[in-house]
Formats: C-alpha cells, structure tokens, sequence
C-alpha cells in the first residue's frame, strides 16, 4: 500500500479499516541467497538498498527481538555531517545526501527535519580547531558556519555566556545537520524492503554461523538452521558476539550510553546544542522534551542500563551550559549498548570467511550513518567491492596503519 | 557500582578509572618472530565476553592501587577483586 495524503482523507472517511500492516510476518525459508543479522537501522536498510537499487532477490532480515528494540530505538536521533577525516567526512556527506531523499525514497515520512547543530567553543583554541573542521566540511561538499558570540547570542540567547570557568565565544554551525524521528526510520526501511520482497523476521536469533572450507553456508538460528549463499552481520553492541561463533575476536568493547528525556516543554531549542567544555548534547523533540546525553559509562557491559555517576554528570553538564534547564523535570531514561571501536570508526568489510561480511563499531554515532552504511553494506554484498566512500572501514586498518582515529586519542574504546 | 577493593572495603566505582581488560598485563615478547602480529592482536583485539569479565580498576582518587576486578558484564555483578601484580620472572598470568 502506497502511503499518500488522499488516501489519509479515503481512510478517514470509511473509517480507518483498509490500513494493512506496513510489513508482512513470515516463517523463514529454509535457504536465501542473502542473510542479514539484526534487525537495527542498518540491517534493514541494507536490506532495502540490495533489493531496491542492487536488484537483488531471495533476501532475510533475521531479529533476535522485534525490530527498532536496539540502539536504532534508543539513540538521541542526531543527524550530522561534521567529521575532519578523509576516512570519514565523505561517507558522513554521502549519508546526509540520502537523508535529505529518504522519505521520498521509502514513501514514509521519517520527520527529518535540518533544524542545525551548534557546536559551542569556550577557548581560542577551539574556536581555532573548529574553523578547522569547518574548513574541511566545506572541502567535502557539506556546510559549515563560524558564529562569533554576539551572532550565537541572537540565536540562542538562553546561553551561559559568562560562565566564569567555560565563557561561550561562539559556535561552529552545520545547517544541514538536525535530528530524525529513529523509530520511524527502522519502519520506514522494513516496510519498503518489505515491500521489495524481503522477508523480515523477528524473534530469531543467530546463534551460530555453519562454515564449511573456509566458505558460510548458513546460520543456526533459535527457530533453526537456514542455509545462506552470504551472510551480513550488522548487530551493533552484539558484534563481538555473534562474531565470535566465527572464531573471530574484533577491535571492538561494548559499553553502554544514557539518554535522557524532560518533560515536554513549549520550543525553547532552536536545534541542537553541543557543549565544547563538557560533555553534554541536547534538542528538543518535537513532542516537546529535552532529549539530552553526555558521556558513555566507560567499562565493558552488556546491560543495556548506566550507572548513576554518568546521570549526574551529564546534568551537572545541562546546568553549566543552560541554567534554565534546572526547571525541567527528567521524565525517563534508559541506555543502549555501543559497539566501541580502537580508533572510534566503524567497519564495513569483508571477513576471512567466505560470504561473511561485517558491519560494526559504530560507538555512538551510527544512526546518522544509517543510510549510507545501509547503502555501503549493500554494494559491499552485491558487487563484492567496497562502496567509493567506505574504502577506509576495513578490519585490517590497524595493522596496516591507517586507523581513523576523529579525536586521536589511540586504542582507548572509552574515550572515543 | 561498589567495588570491593581487597585492603580498603567497598568503594565506589567512581574513585577508579577503568583500564580494560585484565589480559593486556600480558605483554607480548618484543623479540618473538611474530612480535608485530602479537603486539596488533594485543593492542587492538578484544574478548568482549557478556557474562565474567577480568578487568584492571586503578584506584586514582585512593590508594592508587591497581586492582583486577572479576565482574558480569550482563548483570554488573562483581564477583572478586584482587590486587593485581606483576608476572614474577617465568611465572605465568
Ligand atoms: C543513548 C544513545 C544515543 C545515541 N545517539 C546517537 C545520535 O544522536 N546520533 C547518532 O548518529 N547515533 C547515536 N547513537 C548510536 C546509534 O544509535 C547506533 O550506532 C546505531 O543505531 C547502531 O546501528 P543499528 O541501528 O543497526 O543498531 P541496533 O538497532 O542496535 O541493531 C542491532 C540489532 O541486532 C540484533 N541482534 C543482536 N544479536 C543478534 C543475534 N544473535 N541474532 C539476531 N539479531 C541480533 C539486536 O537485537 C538489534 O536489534 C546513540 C546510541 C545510544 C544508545
């Protein structure tokens, strides 16, 4: 069913009953010619791309819950294209670009909205490296602004200007930066890969991968064995797991990032705001809450919960950057479970194994990056070559030198 | 989290800061043949287990001890924690 305005008004006058669910529930098959493990925004959107622009057939989303329960669900929803690195900024530009024709693309609307991101800088410093930044932002096709503090002051008056320890001088600007509603875009991405064929099916999850000379030919799963000619895996914060039934260990912990919600508020936040002295990030949804984070908790775990030391922290953040914060009260919070890489940056590469394929080390970052490591993914699957703009994300950078290490801080997963 | 440091009682996690895995103790022999695969693997590669970790807690805002800290990376559950020491001469972790 094609999603449009006039068929809004057609259902509303027989009574919402022709509205069909917006994916199909299937049993597996016993084989498929491509497998993709977890059912987050990436592997549903790699299912998309293979089948919609690769034209590729016979393809399964396996879930090991219900689809969007990962971090495509838990994210702040922060959309951006402002990395320094080559490794980067041109895959990063590339995955604003497919954000900017996603809901034509999926015919569902995602509530993208460019509402720009304002990094603030305290120091000359700073405000020296983020012209920087900027600089090489514009040299890769994206968008960049330097505000001096009395601009910022007119955009964003509620500021702690004159925070004695952190004074505000201004800010980098990215326009075309802004926030995306996250659910949506892993409904979004189900129901058109659906609807080009894919079998989506949840409650399944991997358990083993059955690999014969070197070559894949299938995955033990809890509904079964299903044969697979290639198999993708993209489970984010699981990845050390699942690929672990593949005898391989990853430059890769799993730590866990906080998110927090006000209640809902009046618009008060023209956009996103990123604190340069602490950290602490913060936008408004369109519902009105605060969605704000800091810092990941910083040691290996698998709960998808935090501790308390982070939640006071990364309030202790909010009061220091806006005081008027204090006089909102937090609704929830919760945690999701962060694939933290050696260097910061992800991977999207082929593996030892014949028809295996990896996806991962995503850190914090990975939902704007949806679209194009969907898109990379995919051409990676189908042509058995890297997409143009995901040349650097291999398994082998370190030994080979060339890791993309955006804060230089070396192989320290909890710094990144 | 407490952490139940071994001279000291229980304190809180917060006075430590949390340097990974307890296996980067052991170094890799510089002069070994395979030293530049060993020093990679060591530098960069990860277990990652969810269930007992073994992991180094340095106690900066305390006795500055270090400390190997066997927790459930599912639960968060610690379940021992030791001083941790140097490798005497042939001895093995
Ligand atoms: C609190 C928080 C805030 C964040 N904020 C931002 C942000 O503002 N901007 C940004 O760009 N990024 C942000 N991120 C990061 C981003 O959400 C992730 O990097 C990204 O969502 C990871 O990719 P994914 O969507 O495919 O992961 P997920 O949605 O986690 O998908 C992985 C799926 O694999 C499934 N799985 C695991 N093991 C198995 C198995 N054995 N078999 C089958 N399935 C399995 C899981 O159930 C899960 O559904 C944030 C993350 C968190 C937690």
């Amino acid at each position: 069913m094609r999603y449009s305005g006039l068929r809004i008004i057609k259902e509303a006058l027989t009574g919402h009953k022709g509205w069909t669910p917006a994916w199909r529930d299937v049993a597996p098959q016993n084989q498929y010619d491509f497998i993709i493990v977890g059912g987050g925004g990436h592997g549903l959107a790699t299912a998309h791309y293979l089948a919609k622009v690769y034209g590729k057939a016979r393809i399964a989303v396996l879930e090991k819950g219900w689809i969007g329960g990962g971090n495509v669900g838990r994210n702040t929803t922060i959309i951006r294209s402002n990395y320094l690195l080559p490794g980067n900024e041109p895959f990063y530009e590339f995955s604003m670009k497919l954000w900017e024709g996603l809901e034509q693309d999926l015919n569902y609307n995602a509530m993208v909205s460019q509402r720009g991101i304002m990094n603030l800088f305290h120091t000359d410093g700073q405000r020296d490296a983020y012209r920087r930044r900027g600089n090489a932002m514009i040299l890769h096709g994206s968008d960049a602004e330097l505000l001096d503090q009395e601009q910022l002051r007119k955009e964003a008056p509620f500021l702690n200007f004159d925070n004695a320890r952190f004074p505000i001088k201004g800010a980098l600007v990215h326009r075309r930066g802004g926030t995306v509603r996250h659910d949506a875009v892993a409904w979004g991405y189900a129901r058109s890969a659906d609807r080009h064929g894919v079998d989506i099916i949840q409650n399944c999850e991997v358990t083993g991968f059955k690999i014969e000379n070197g070559k894949i030919l299938g995955v033990e799963t809890s509904r079964g064995f299903i044969g697979a000619g290639k198999v993708g895996v993209a489970v984010a914060g699981s990845s050390s797991k699942v690929m672990s039934y593949a005898d391989m260990r990853l430059p890769i912990e799993s730590h866990v990032l906080q998110a927090f919600v006000s209640e809902g508020l009046k618009p008060v936040l023209p956009g996103v705001i990123t604190f340069g002295a602490g950290h602490f990030y913060v936008s408004q949804s369109d519902k009105g809450g605060l969605v704000f984070g800091g810092d990941i908790d910083g040691y290996n775990t698998y709960a998808q919960r935090g501790n308390l030391p982070v939640v006071e922290d990364v309030c202790e953040g909010g009061m220091a950057l806006m005081p008027m914060i204090g006089r909102a009260r937090l609704l929830r919070m919760w945690g999701g479970l962060m694939d933290m890489s050696m260097d910061g940056s992800p991977f999207i590469d082929k593996t030892h194994i014949d028809g295996l394929y990896f996806n991962g080390g995503w850190c914090y970052g990975g939902f704007k990056a949806t679209p194009a490591s969907g898109y990379a993914f995919a051409h990676l699957l189908a042509t058995d070559t890297p997409h143009d703009t995901a040349t650097a994300y291999r398994l082998d950078r370190f030994i080979s030198g060339h890791m993309i290490d955006e804060k230089g801080v070396g192989a320290q997963p909890n710094l990144h | 989290m407490l952490i139940p440091h071994p001279l000291l009682g229980l304190r809180d996690a917060q006075e430590f800061v949390y340097k990974g895995d307890a296996r980067l103790m052991a170094r890799p022999d510089p002069q070994a043949d395979d030293a530049l695969q060993a020093f990679h693997d060591y530098t960069y590669l990860r277990d990652n287990p969810a269930g007992q970790h073994r992991e180094l807690w340095f106690h900066e805002q305390g006795d500055r001890s270090w400390l190997i800290v066997t927790r459930d990376t599912r639960t968060h559950e610690i379940l021992k924690a030791e001083l941790a020491r140097p490798r005497g001469k042939g001895e093995r972790t």
